[in-house]
């Protein structure tokens, strides 16, 4: 994993002494709230409904050890013992007090994590597919390619002012985990016919209140372009997105305008001049790069205890068919941990939580750990003789829950309990779909599922690509959600379709309930999963679920 | 005929904590919406958040939210404000953790 050098540590620390500066200058009244605003949110401050909220970046998702359990005694000194891990591969604090935000930026630079471009008009922190480097699906690891942007794109000053927030997404594998053609650009690493890996350059994705799947400006870039390339498609969008309207400043929109070939020719000619200004440096830092992410030393041993405890222990057997990835090491799984026990917050994890986390990831998981954009943590190198006694560890901290993939494995953003954007609550709805899915007992016979829900039309919670997305709104005073249909967020991405009318706060959860049922009653086999039902079948059967007095009177 | 003035209440965070704060008629930021004074007339609203808004030495992002009469002060009117008068509803944080209810 990437270890700062010494720029890297000079560089972040210098921000923490300005940032610790600034908060000075805003308490004996030197700074007002508007000077201090923009200075506070490039270190990733916000104020919320309640609090203010510090978003840390976790560059493409990955942690260590140590960061975790740096990151357990930040909720445990400063905020209320928890953090919140987001769509974005982020943790966010959501009760730090101004004055105390400078000691927190200075206990997370102690651990190389900062809290740098979380927000505003930036390159905002690079994700990448949660699996990278472990994946058995895998072409490249895309790591290397997300420190090396995240280095590019830090501070860097044609950049800071962006029309509107930039995300980059980067997959490595074959299957996209990491959502590529819904951020501002995706990069797939991709093979040529030559045996080459380059990357597949998607642009003009995003969800929010335009939803658009990004489309390809490249379909194979030589890795040596990469730097040049991007950095040809931000200056061009940095000129021609709109700067007039916040809501038609993102480059999804700059594409839809323009035409993608009107871009592609824009972005082609600027390309020419900066692919002039870098010589070489780029490679050979990504070259330096690459060699933090050397695989574990891999060990071969039976597997036997992993085969005897699933005959043993149908407890332990559910949560291996739920919870487990295919990994490329023989004897080798990718374990995701769920942080969305049946009632609990998507996402939420408890300083005790962590801590566990972290000595597991040290004691069966080559020391690294993951955070991925569904709100779960990923051990991703776990040999599978020691997952019995990994799963027994997990239990002591309720992180056992076997329902990874499944109904209750929901994404849900913040909401109206804690962000300031949000037109209505998203974890309540979350939490009473997880409980009634228990309740009715449904969830395996249900199996892959994806629900997803946003408490505005932003769309951190990607409701958009769900196969269920529910979108939280405010309808004259009143919460009132929209249930989407057929999203969905990988390779064969899709924007899901609106069914109809809204519900209100405590309709929704049964309306949920009612389209689950109607896909046990009409699939045609336990092995048609919803969202293969839904485009066999359509929406009628779906709305006519959810709207029967609407289907009795056109019977009538 | 101009349109019935709702009642408003003048509300803010706090500079430093970040919590929700409720202007009272006599100047004070309390942390309770009962407490903050009902402002019935338009032309007061605007005078009480000019005031507000010369404080930024101790509340953040001042404005006037619709508010009613009750039994014990003032109540909000839409959910946003309601749920600021209490915090989260996945834990008891916020001010219904400092107020035990």
């Amino acid at each position: 994993m990437y270890k700062y050098n010494d720029f890297d540590e000079a560089f972040v620390r210098s921000r923490v002494a300005q940032f610790r500066a600034q908060v000075q200058r805003r308490l004996d009244g030197s700074l007002t709230e508007e000077e201090f605003r923009p200075l506070r949110l490039m270190n990733g401050l916000y104020l919320q409904l309640h609090a203010y909220m510090l978003r840390v970046a976790i560059p493409y998702g990955t942690l260590r050890p140590d960061q975790m359990r740096q990151l357990a005694h930040i909720a445990d000194r400063w905020d209320k013992g928890y953090g919140h891990f987001t769509t974005r591969q982020n943790i966010q604090f959501n009760w730090p007090r101004l004055v105390d935000v400078p000691d927190i930026l200075d206990a997370l630079a102690d651990v190389q994590l900062h809290a740098i471009q979380t927000s505003g008009n930036t390159i905002r922190n690079v994700t990448a597919d949660h699996f990278a480097g472990a994946a058995a699906d895998e072409i490249e690891d895309p790591r290397p390619t997300a420190e090396l942007i995240r280095q590019w794109s830090t501070d860097h000053p044609e950049f800071q002012f962006l029309p509107r927030k930039f995300k980059i997404a980067v997959s490595g594998a074959r299957h996209d985990r990491a959502v590529t053609r819904a951020h501002d650009i995706g990069l797939r690493i991709v093979r040529n016919d030559a045996g080459e890996t380059g990357y597949e350059v998607i642009v003009g994705g995003g969800l929010g209140r335009t939803p658009m799947g990004g489309k390809v400006i490249r379909p194979f870039l030589s890795k040596a372009d990469l730097l040049p390339y991007l950095e040809a498609i931000v200056s061009t969008y940095n000129l021609m997105g709109r700067r007039d309207n916040k809501y038609k400043a993102r480059i999804k929109i700059t594409v839809f305008e323009n035409g993608l070939d009107a871009f592609r020719d824009a972005v082609e000619q600027r390309f020419v001049e900066t692919r002039r200004a870098f010589t070489g440096a780029d490679q050979d830092l990504l070259r330096r790069i690459e060699s933090h992410f050397a695989p574990p030393a891999f060990r071969n041993a039976p597997e036997d205890p992993y085969h005897e405890a699933r005959e043993r222990d149908p407890v332990f057997r559910a949560w291996t068919d739920t919870n487990l990835t295919a990994h490329r090491a023989p004897g080798y799984a990718i374990v995701t941990v769920s942080l969305k026990a049946h009632g609990s917050t998507p996402g939420d994890a408890t300083s005790a939580q962590m801590r566990l986390l972290a000595d597991l990831a040290e004691r069966y998981g080559h020391g690294e750990l993951r955070v991925s954009h569904e709100q779960n943590i990923v051990l991703p190198h776990v040999h599978k003789s020691d997952l019995p006694a990994l799963h027994a560890a997990l239990k002591t901290e309720g992180l056992h829950t076997a329902n990874v993939g499944l109904a209750s494995d929901i994404i849900a953003c913040p909401g109206m309990d804690y962000c300031a954007l949000a037109t209505a609550r998203s974890i309540p709805v979350a939490q009473g779909i997880a409980t009634r899915v228990r309740e009715i007992g449904l969830e395996e016979e249900l199996g892959p599922l994806k629900i997803k829900i946003s408490g505005c039309i932003n769309a951190c919670g990607h409701h958009h690509v769900g196969h269920i997305g529910i979108l939280g709104l405010d309808r004259a005073g009143v919460e009132n959600y929209q249930i989407t249909l057929g999203g969905d967020h990988t390779e064969t991405f899709a924007i899901g379709e609106r069914v109809g009318p809204g519900f209100a706060y405590d309709e929704i959860v049964p309306a949920i309930e009612r389209l689950l049922r109607t896909y046990l009653e009409l699939r045609e086999d336990p092995s048609e999963t919803f969202i293969e039902a839904y485009r066999r079948v359509g929406p009628a059967p779906f709305k006519a679920a959810l709207y029967p007095d609407e289907a009795n009177r056109h019977a009538a | 005929m101009a349109r019935k003035f709702t009642p408003k209440i003048v509300t803010a965070n706090d500079l430093i904590e970040g919590d929700v704060v409720y202007l009272t008629a006599d100047d004070r930021w309390s942390r309770l919406h009962e407490e903050a004074e009902l402002i019935e007339d338009e032309a007061h609203a605007q005078l009480r958040l000019l005031f507000a808004q010369a404080q930024p030495d101790r509340v953040v992002g001042p404005y006037l939210a619709d508010a009613l009469p009750g039994p014990n002060g003032p109540e909000p009117v839409h959910f946003r404000e309601a749920f600021r008068t209490r915090g989260p509803s996945n834990y008891p944080h916020g001010k219904q953790e400092a107020r035990h209810v």
